[in-house]
């Protein structure tokens, strides 16, 4: 194999990975900013300047903190249950085209560290994974609290994991392929499926939502009945991780909603820019947008209280799936009519 | 019947109209109103580096005064302890002796006075009943402590210091009692 090759993939993805857990630090940090404003507080703002360095200080105070398990719990699946959600909320970055292709040492070097052509089926499935990570983690706690709240967190991954995948389907349809490289590529410019697909956003939208277990669809966590669910009984850097997982998550959520729908690095006007220069502005692009998708969901969440159970089920199964399902009917009709299908 | 704040809401259970079951206008609406709050002035401050201003009228820590020449004002007449709502002043009179008279202004002083903080309500109807401008309520706050002895205030933390005299102004010179 080319050495070369190995190396600048070795290079993106130690990049991806350390970009994954900063962005998710500073998502505590930004999360809690948010809070402050919406709640005409200040907010975090002694640890460092602006309390910049508030997430290192929580995470050093998660690893000097015991490491307990509790007596009957099953050892091995309390100890893999958060390695597993977090694994699984890191491994979804590397399908990403974070910009188009840079040129340097000779080289064309593709910013993405693999382009599997059924890409967004792959996050679809490894997102899916994840609620092992949840499921395990409630299960080997040996609490009902934390058992109830993954049997509820599960439900609901998949219940809205189906509404998901049939608006993904409507931006299969408009880009013509599963590589997300391609559907990124397809909504060149300006003509980025949001436009196209406002219902089918809204709906992958509010999954996106649901699938990060952010309120209002907090059913996994649930402060005021479940006491904080699944991770009731973990502690220290366990529990570091599920939470680490929960904002890597929510930027890789960020993030697949900016290429499927807000045109992943397409701005209008990237014509008049080439090479290099055009990299550099499209990932800066890519990761305003993202910024912005991370600041609605935190928007959202403080504001709206939580569903009731049977809201959130009743949400998912009644409204989003027959709303989903219709407009990708509505789509793939559009469609085969404009490419003269029928003819 | 007319509800006595006007903002009485009937509760209803009628079916959600098509616009209420998708719950995005209100979404939206809650939204835009957190944003608006999101640039609002934040209402809390950095407390331990700033301290917020007291009214003007805040009734704190009592001062027994001294007049310009450092003799006590306070006579024990025991009208502030009368019209103490709480009973929770106390005092025992006494005579000055000969050579006290750079000590206490008048014949009779209060050889002790308590005020049990605990038992005060900080009306500040001792003040007003005070007929020689012995005791204020000032802007200063009764510290906390573990101890409930602690908090019956003697003449020890009352009086004022001679050199470091305790400013009442700011509240005597506010509102209606101003200018007086």
């Amino acid at each position: 194999m080319d050495t070369a090759l190995l190396v600048e993939k070795s290079i993106l993805i130690l990049i991806l990975f350390a970009l994954s857990l900063g962005i998710a630090a500073y998502q505590t940090y930004f999360e809690r900013k948010v809070a402050a404003w919406m709640q005409d507080r200040i907010g975090p703002n002694n640890a460092g300047p602006f309390g910049l360095l508030q997430p290192l200080a929580d995470g050093g105070k998660l690893f000097f903190k015991e490491d307990f398990v509790p007596a009957n719990a099953d050892k091995f699946l309390f100890m893999i249950a958060p390695g597993i959600a977090m694994t699984v909320s890191l491994l979804t970055s590397v399908v990403i085209p974070w910009g188009p292709d840079i040129v340097a040492f000779g080289r064309t070097i593709s910013l993405q560290v693999t382009d599997i052509n059924i890409g967004i089926l792959f996050i679809m499935g490894i997102t899916s994974i994840g609620v092992y990570g949840i499921m395990i983690g409630g299960w080997a706690s040996n609490n009902k609290y934390s058992l109830y709240s993954a049997i509820r967190a599960s439900s609901q991954m998949i219940s809205y994991e189906l509404a998901m995948g049939l608006s993904v389907i409507t931006v299969v349809l408009m880009g013509g392929s599963l590589s997300l490289r391609e559907i990124v590529e397809a909504q060149h410019g300006f003509n980025w499926n949001i436009w196209y697909q406002p219902v089918g956003f809204i709906v992958f939208f509010v999954c996106s939502v649901a699938e990060c277990n952010r309120a209002p669809f907090d059913m996994a966590e649930c402060e005021s009945e479940l006491i904080t669910g699944y991770h009731t009984e973990y502690g220290a850097m366990k529990m570091g991780f599920f939470l680490f997982a929960e904002y890597v998550n929510l930027f890789i959520a960020s993030t697949v909603i900016s290429c499927l729908y807000l045109g992943g690095y397409n701005f209008p006007g990237m014509d008049y820019f080439e090479g290099n220069l055009l990299s550099v502005i499209s990932i800066l692009v890519l990761f305003t947008k993202i910024v912005l998708v991370i600041f609605t969901f935190m928007w959202i969440r403080w504001t709206l209280p939580r569903f009731r159970y049977d809201q959130l089920m009743g949400l998912g199964w009644k409204k989003l799936i027959p709303i989903a399902l219709i407009n990708m009917v509505i789509t793939a009709v559009v469609i085969a009519f404009t490419r003269g299908w029928f003819n | 019947m007319e509800s006595l704040s006007n903002r009485k809401k009937e509760v209803s259970n009628k079916e959600m109209t098509f616009l209420e079951s998708i719950y995005l206008p209100a979404v939206f609406s809650g939204m835009s109103k957190t944003l608006k709050h999101a640039f609002r002035k934040p209402v809390t401050i950095r407390y331990p580096d700033e301290q917020r201003e007291f009214a003007p009228v805040y009734r704190g820590m009592h001062v027994l005064k001294r007049d310009e020449q450092g003799r006590e004002n306070c006579t024990a007449c025991g009208l502030c302890a009368v019209a103490c709502p709480a009973e929770a002043i106390t005092m025992t009179a006494a005579e000055r002796k000969k050579g006290e008279e750079h000590l206490y202004r008048e014949e009779k002083y209060a050889s002790s006075y308590e005020i049990n903080m605990l038992r005060c309500i900080f009306c500040g109807l001792c003040e007003e009943a005070c007929p020689k401008e012995a005791v204020f309520l000032t802007d200063r706050i009764v510290p906390t402590n573990f101890e409930r002895d602690t908090f019956v205030y003697g003449k020890d933390k009352l009086v004022e210091d001679v050199d470091n005299r305790v400013d009442i102004t700011k509240r005597q010179n506010t509102g209606k009692r101003g200018n007086k």
